[in-house]
């Protein structure tokens, strides 16, 4: 039987050779975690659906800046990520845009595009204001925070994942997990 | 090697990644560190509470339709090539026309003649040139997409 990485190898192949076919095949095997790691990153259903799966179109679209001894999913999650940081950026330029000489509190919630507490499966009070943190770091320590909690990646796939050595995952995982305890921390009633 | 250096260690530890020398170092640490022992705790409940944050799961019918989505992605930009190559294979068509038309007809003005060579000249240097530029940061730019 072949083992999954040379039934990958081959799968992209085809698909260098313009097998839609064989793609299907990558794409069922990583969309959950492409469409949760979007989620962690973006925090709605709809976006992160929409997010995932253009990065999956533009990955099939230039496949061949994929070197034949690297990995799909480590190529692929800088795709993902840059499409969902592009994103959020986007609508943050917009949302600051919006509050140019008005009145207005700092943080605005719209509806459609914010961190929504809905995504959590169980809820409560502090896992809505951890959510809510997650949502205020920044990209570095964002996505360690996601890649180990939703992912539940080991410390050898974050770092497979990122380009990282082992150590930087495990600085990277300190500083914040230190930031996200200050931002809650700051928010009233402390952490539990 | 001082508590900073620990930092790594702790999240190693909290993990459970650590093997047996690297826990060994870290819990002898540990013994002696009141700092340490204490980030530790606080460390422990947020990852506790991390833990706790389960994203929900959605519908299988997500799960069915993830590939269709993509693949009319696929339909979508094909179908907007053949349309955008329609439209130029039949703008320069009736575009010639057009001019032969006008070029030829000796009622028209001789200086309208000249005025509309130049502009049809000009506007397909525009053209070209754009398209070099595209073509070129493409080639250029292969990462462009990707951030290292
Ligand atoms: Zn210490």
């Amino acid at each position: 039987m072949n083992s999954p990485c040379t039934t990958e190898l081959a799968a992209i192949k085809q698909c260098r050779n313009g097998s839609r076919k064989a793609f299907e095949v990558i794409v069922n095997r990583y969309m959950k975690d492409a469409y949760f790691i979007a989620l962690g990153y973006v925090g709605n259903r709809q976006d992160a659906l929409d997010l995932s799966q253009e990065a999956f179109f533009k990955a099939y679209r230039k496949l061949d800046t994929l070197s034949a001894d690297n990995k799909f999913f480590p190529w692929f999650y800088q795709i993902l990520k840059n499409q969902c940081f592009s994103h959020l950026r986007k609508f943050k330029n917009k949302k600051t845009q919006s509050l140019d000489g008005a009145e207005e509190p700092i943080v605005i919630e719209d509806e459609k595009h914010s961190f929504d507490p809905e995504m959590i499966a169980e809820r409560n009070e502090a896992k809505d204001r951890l959510w809510q943190a997650i949502g205020q770091l920044d990209e570095k320590h964002r996505e360690v925070i996601i890649l180990r909690h939703f992912q539940n990646f080991s410390y050898d796939q974050i770092a497979q994942t990122l380009l990282y050595s082992k150590g930087t995952v495990m600085s990277r995982l300190y500083y914040a997990r230190k930031k996200l305890r200050e931002l809650l921390d700051d928010k009233k009633g402390g952490l539990l | 090697m001082t508590c900073p250096d620990y930092k790594g260690l702790m999240m190693g530890y909290l993990d459970n990644e650590l093997d047996e020398h690297q826990k060994k170092m870290f819990t002898e640490h540990l013994d002696q560190c009141p700092d340490c022992k204490k980030e530790l705790a606080e460390f422990k409940d947020l990852k506790q509470l991390a833990d706790e944050v389960a994203l929900t799961e959605p519908t299988d019918e997500l799960w069915q339709h993830y590939w269709k989505n993509i693949y009319n992605r696929f339909e979508r930009t094909l179908g907007w090539l053949l349309v955008s190559v329609a439209a130029i294979i039949l703008l320069i068509y009736g575009g010639f026309r057009l001019i032969e038309e006008i070029i030829q007809d000796p009622t028209v003005d001789i200086v309208l003649k000249v005025g509309l060579v130049a502009l049809i000249g000009g506007l397909a240097i525009l053209f070209v040139s754009v398209l070099r530029e595209r073509l070129y940061l493409r080639k250029k730019d292969p990462y462009k997409d990707i951030r290292r």
